[in-house]
């Protein structure tokens, strides 16, 4: 509790005493006698040790024009209670209150404290080492280049690379995943991961304000900026909301009282109108909701940079993926070897030692294939040729190995059965001498990742790729893709979103998935564009709308189930705060309800409100 | 330009919203947010006008929430 909060806890409490006394003091129909007075004077004590400045408040926003002030409507409310005689409501309705606005403001303070906790990557403070000496200074007076240390158990300020020592790594903070990544001189640490065994020193390859920590962080304190749909609609309505109901008010105790002349009944119930007329409960909990929401999910390493893509990940139902980096692991490895006539280590041998001298992907997967099996790999000559392979001379014999075209070329007949990945063709002396198929393995959890999307009610899931149409259809079938787009050429990747985002419904969203690496544009487009595995691509987090921090791709049904998660708790505040109010605005009108029902509409309905939105921070167990 | 600004003590959602209306109503203002949940507030706007443009901001928030306080540095 702040001391602000402490001082208002304890004037409640004096006021709530005072008013307990009132209640010892019999009631008397004898106006102005002593204890009448009596009567009035302990309630009156009450009532203004607990609503003092609520007073001075109002007086002060009508001198601004601001009618409709909460302020102002309560103490109009609470005076009108007392003029009719209603003191114990009068006074009770302004120490509820003020023991909700209380409660409001502990509950607000107390989640965003937690919230801002569980991003909560940035270091007090760096040790520099200067001259010999360590110093413990502000992470922002490090400079570039300067030696850092950094002991067990603390916060690595800075990015930067290790000059001396070698340590666990505690990612958690920064990609949700609580592995220990181990690093040693030359490896690269980033900010915000702890330090978790050995003493560390690096190099600084960043200043503060440049470095992951500030950066994720400036993302997630951004994100407010982005307000969803929701919230704007809601504030629209609050400011049509309390004028409705304070123009009821007039018209319930002006109107009805000149057909049956029961003034004071009818003034009571539009006092118990104004009671209920604070849009607050919705007000509050719906950006408190999706801020929870935007929390949680950077606690499992997904950065949300803001309310409104939360809101549209909820809606989306058509989920584009590129494929390579994205559903596939990136890196292409030798998947089968048929050899023709001689043995599997020999063919592989003479590919290898032909390729070496290639960078091409597919060339260095065989070249690593070939070296994990120990294999020897030497060439006395060798030779690219362009779009085709390359041409060696490898124990005296000459060598070709590359693609069809390149088999064709020299007349060399190929045995090919119509296999999935890209086949890579060998020739000895002129002779076809056997294939090897290299493959994009797709993600161990892909496939599950995507079931899970399909069980969220995602109906369309397309991959986009620049594969053959076979090769890339047999990926799909094995991931439980829905549709492919094949064959596309980088900048027809934008197109084919482009094409898709007319065809879907214009009531669900459109999602992309991709790791950030050229598809800027296609993050872009989406309504949602979701970059993967982007700790420390700058480009990545810039283009997209939701950065993984990690490279696990069941991240993805997760942002999209606690996007949903977030919009259900935002929908159930909206609809028990707006049905509570009117029910209790009816029953007044009608009669039935009374000032301590208006209080709870308005105090009781914001705090079940705000309990509710802080649901949405829970994140763990989706 | 676009800056942040912090804001202390300010207690009601329903003021943040009614300060990021008064503010986007100043001539010169491009955007406006005032985010409850951070207490901060962003404004951008033309950057020759804008430090008198910041003070007519910090005037509007007065006018709402004369208690809460915004960190001008």
């Amino acid at each position: 509790m702040s001391r602000k909060q402490k001082k208002n806890l304890v004037r409640i409490i004096v006021a709530a005493v005072i008013f307990a006394g009132g209640f010892f003091v019999p009631k008397t129909e004898e106006t102005f006698s002593f204890l009448w007075f009596l009567r009035l004077g302990v309630f009156l004590a009450a009532y203004l040790t607990a609503g003092f400045d609520v007073l001075w408040k109002a007086v002060r926003n009508i001198a601004h024009g601001h009618v409709f002030d909460e302020n102002f409507l309560m103490s109009l409310a609470s005076i009108g209670a007392m003029i009719i005689g209603e003191y114990s409501e009068g006074t009770a309705v302004m120490i509820f209150y003020q023991t909700g606005e209380l409660f409001q403001s502990i509950a607000v303070g107390k989640s965003r404290k937690s919230i801002s906790d569980m991003v909560d990557l940035s270091p007090d403070y760096a040790n520099v080492e200067r001259n010999g000496e360590v110093f413990e200074v502000e992470p922002d007076e490090v400079a570039v280049g300067e030696i850092i240390v950094i002991k067990p158990g603390e916060k690595v300020p800075l990015d930067g690379v290790v000059v001396f020592g070698s340590s666990g790594l505690n990612t958690a903070a920064l990609t949700g995943e609580s592995a220990l990544r181990d690093v040693t001189t030359g490896d690269e640490v980033l900010s915000g991961s702890v330090n978790t065994s050995g003493l560390l020193k690096i190099r600084t390859t960043s200043e503060f304000s440049n470095s992951t920590a500030a950066k994720i962080l400036e993302l997630v304190e951004n994100s407010a900026e982005n307000k969803a749909k929701t919230e704007n609609f809601i504030t629209r309505f609050a400011r049509v909301y309390t004028p409705i109901v304070v123009i009821g008010a007039v018209l319930l105790g002006v109107v009805p009282p000149l057909f049956d002349g029961n003034w004071s009944e009818w003034i009571y119930r539009a006092l118990t109108f104004l009671v209920v007329s604070c849009p607050c409960a919705l007000v509050i909990s719906v950006p408190l909701s999706f801020f929870g929401g935007i929390g949680g999910a950077s606690r499992r390493g997904i950065m949300i940079k803001g309310a409104n893509y939360l809101e549209e990940l909820a809606r989306a139902r058509t989920f584009v993926f590129d494929k390579t980096g994205t559903l596939t692991k990136g890196s292409f490895e030798v998947a089968t070897i048929v050899p023709e006539e001689i043995s599997e280590e020999e063919l592989l041998g003479m590919c290898a030692a032909a390729e070496k001298i290639s960078n091409h992907p597919i060339a260095k997967s065989i070249v690593n294939a070939a070296e994990k099996r120990a294999l020897k790999i030497n060439a006395e000559c060798a030779e690219e040729i362009a779009g085709y392979g390359v041409k060696a001379v490898i124990s005296g014999r000459e060598i070709c190995v590359g693609n069809a075209r390149f088999m064709e070329k020299i007349g060399v007949p190929v045995k090919n059965a119509d296999t999935v990945g890209t086949v890579i063709f060998c020739a000895c002396e002129g002779k076809y001498a056997g294939r090897i198929i290299v493959r994009d393995e797709p993600k161990e959890n892909a496939a599950a990742a995507l079931k899970k999307l399909s069980e969220l009610g995602a109906d369309r899931k397309i991959m986009l790729t620049g594969d053959r149409k076979n090769a890339a259809e047999a990926v799909a079938k094995t991931l439980g893709i829905d549709e492919v787009r094949a064959e596309l050429l980088p900048d027809g990747k934008v197109a084919a979103v482009e094409e898709i985002y007319a065809t879907k419904s214009p009531k669900t969203a459109l999602c992309f998935v991709g790791d950030g690496m050229n598809d800027a544009p296609s993050l872009a487009r989406a309504d949602v564009g979701i970059a993967m595995g982007a700790l420390g691509s700058d480009a990545a987090i810039e283009a997209a709308d939701i950065v993984l921090m990690n490279d696990n791709i069941e991240s993805v049904p997760l942002a999209v189930k606690i996007a949903r998660k977030t919009h259900r708790i935002v929908t159930e505040n909206i609809v028990f705060a707006l049905a509570v109010k009117v029910a209790v605005l009816v029953l007044t009108a009608f009669g039935i309800g009374n000032m301590w029902a208006a209080v709870f509409a308005d105090v009781g309905v914001s705090v079940i409100a705000i309990i509710n939105a802080m649901r949405a921070m829970r994140t763990n167990k989706l | 330009m676009k800056k942040t600004f912090k804001l202390i003590d300010l207690d009601c959602a329903n003021c943040a919203a009614k300060m990021e209306d008064a503010i986007k109503k100043i001539d010169g203002v491009k955007s406006a947010t005032v985010s409850f949940m951070t207490q901060k507030m962003t404004i951008e706007a033309d950057d020759e006008r804008f430090d008198e443009i910041v003070k007519l901001a910090v005037k509007a928030c007065k006018k709402v929430e004369p208690d809460c306080e915004v960190v001008v540095k």
